[in-house]
């Protein structure tokens, strides 16, 4: 199918593409790599009356820098140029789980912002935002503001976000050695049915696939926390959680895999 | 409304001035219909089938998620860039000779994703390779052979830089 007639702006900087989104209203919308919003488009899932295009802003928000221990990624940084950074191991775990992400062509253009303002709750990105205790800075009508990633999602595909507010950056505030992301789809690149990742110094554990957002663990982290094995952290989560039923898996069958995937990601985040 | 554009495209080094399109059109749209050049396909039209993947600065990405007014300043490469003077490159005829093809709908994908992978990864792996043919869907081939040829072209390239060392 072919998307729905739309009118076409490009952002020149960041405060005139709020600037404009806030004058179209509603029926307005960021693209960046369009790697989400323009297959939803073609499937007229989204008809958005307004396009601001935020490509040409990739000189100014497309970058990677280390300051010490604290990590910020430009919006428009692809999930690429991630993978192909030379990052210490205070952040490897960020480039390893690139390779989830969908395929190399879809890498290429998809970006950290939008795959944080789409909020899809298995995306890898969404995971390891709230995993390594991310903040997300967020330019609006009224100036900057930082939102933790444990509150900007609020349920299915709906975040904290207003409508003209824009990712302009994502800042992780501690490096995290011994922490990794694992998941499970039928077919590679696929979104998975469930994903797990963990901090083991932080004492973390983040659920995809199992709640409508990504989803902490208290119950699993506190085995961490008072030493427990890696298997019963993963039974810990197992019973915790209350996983949704559907076409790509039963309540029971994503128990199974969290059980299965914890140990794998503790595992993982342990050998580094 | 229906809104359309002017705007300027470089495809395969060749500049395209005042084309005038509508702001909905996806590039694979644009290149097949107004260039002529069919040589991209489009099959899904949502990113899964990799059909429609060309290079852009370089890059394999997805022609049918893309509009085309975002590839403005770009350099835009399709599969009809690979060929010179009616003569096949030698990805192409890896392809050819290994029967990485059947029906052929898949190749003009594979063949750009491949060509943009080899060139940021001229020592990929077997595993590596593997891992990169998931991004298109061949319903013919089973992929092995596909995977052959790119790894005997990547064998090529890699034989030829050492004998100009
Ligand atoms: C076949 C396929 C497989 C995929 N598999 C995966 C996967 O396994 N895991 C995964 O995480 N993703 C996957 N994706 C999606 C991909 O990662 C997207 O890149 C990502 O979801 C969105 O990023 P984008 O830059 O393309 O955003 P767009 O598609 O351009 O935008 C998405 C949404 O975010 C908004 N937006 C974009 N940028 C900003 C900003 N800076 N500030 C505010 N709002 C903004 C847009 O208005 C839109 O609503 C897949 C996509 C495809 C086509
Ligand atoms: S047509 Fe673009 S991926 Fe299928
Ligand atoms: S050769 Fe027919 S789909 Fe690949």
């Amino acid at each position: 199918m072919k998307p729905a007639p739309f009118t076409y702006h490009r952002a020149r900087d960041v405060a005139g593409a709020v600037s404009l989104l806030t004058e179209l209203g509603e029926d307005a919308k960021y693209i960046a790599g369009g790697q989400s919003l323009v297959a939803m488009m073609n499937f007229r899932l989204a008809r958005p009356a307004h396009l601001v295009d935020l490509g040409g802003l990739r000189g100014e928000l497309a970058y990677i820098r280390d300051d010490g221990g604290v990590l910020r990624l430009g919006a428009l940084t692809t999930h690429h140029q991630v993978e192909n950074a030379p990052l210490g191991p205070g952040f490897a775990v960020l480039r390893d789980a690139m390779g989830w992400i969908g395929h190399l062509p879809i890498r290429t253009r998809g970006t950290v912002g939008g795959s944080l303002a789409h909020g899809e709750a298995t995306a890898e990105w969404c995971l390891l935002a709230v995993l390594l205790g991310a903040e997300v800075v967020v330019q609006g009508t009224a100036g900057v503001r930082r939102v933790p990633a444990e509150e900007l999602f609020l349920s299915f595909f709906t975040t904290a976000l207003e409508p003209e507010e824009m990712i302009v950056e994502v800042v992780f505030p501690r490096p995290a050695p011994h922490a990794a992301l694992t998941e499970f789809a039928q077919r590679r690149g696929d979104y998975a049915i469930v994903a797990a990742a963990v901090d083991l110094e932080a004492e973390r554990v983040v659920l995809g696939g199992v709640a409508p957002v990504p989803l902490r663990v208290p119950e699993a982290e506190a085995v961490l926390a008072r030493g427990g094995t890696f298997a019963e952290c993963a039974a810990a989560a197992a019973a915790a959680i209350d996983p949704p039923a559907d076409g790509s898996g039963g309540a029971d069958y994503r128990r199974a895999l969290t059980r299965t995937l914890l140990v794998r990601a503790c595992e993982a985040a342990m050998r580094r | 409304m229906t809104e359309k554009l002017l705007i300027s495209l470089t495809v395969n080094g060749e500049r395209h001035d005042d084309l005038v399109v509508e702001s909905r059109h996806t590039l694979v749209d644009v290149l097949r219909h107004r260039l002529g050049l069919t040589g991209t396909h489009a099959g899904c039209e949502h990113g899964v089938c990799g059909a429609c993947t060309v290079l852009l600065d370089g890059a394999p990405a997805r022609a049918c998620l893309i509009f085309a007014a975002q590839a403005e300043g770009q350099e835009i490469r399709t599969v009809e860039s690979l060929a010179g003077g009616g003569e096949m490159n030698d990805l192409q005829r890896a392809f050819s000779a290994h029967h990485a093809l059947q029906c052929g709908f898949c190749t003009p994908g594979f063949l750009m994703l491949a060509e943009g992978f080899l060139t940021e990864r001229p020592d990929a792996t077997r595993a590596e390779i593997r891992e990169l043919v998931s991004a298109s869907l061949c319903r013919c081939t089973g992929y092995q052979t596909i995977v052959d040829a790119i790894e005997d072209c990547a064998r090529g390239r890699r034989r030829e830089v050492g004998e100009v060392r």
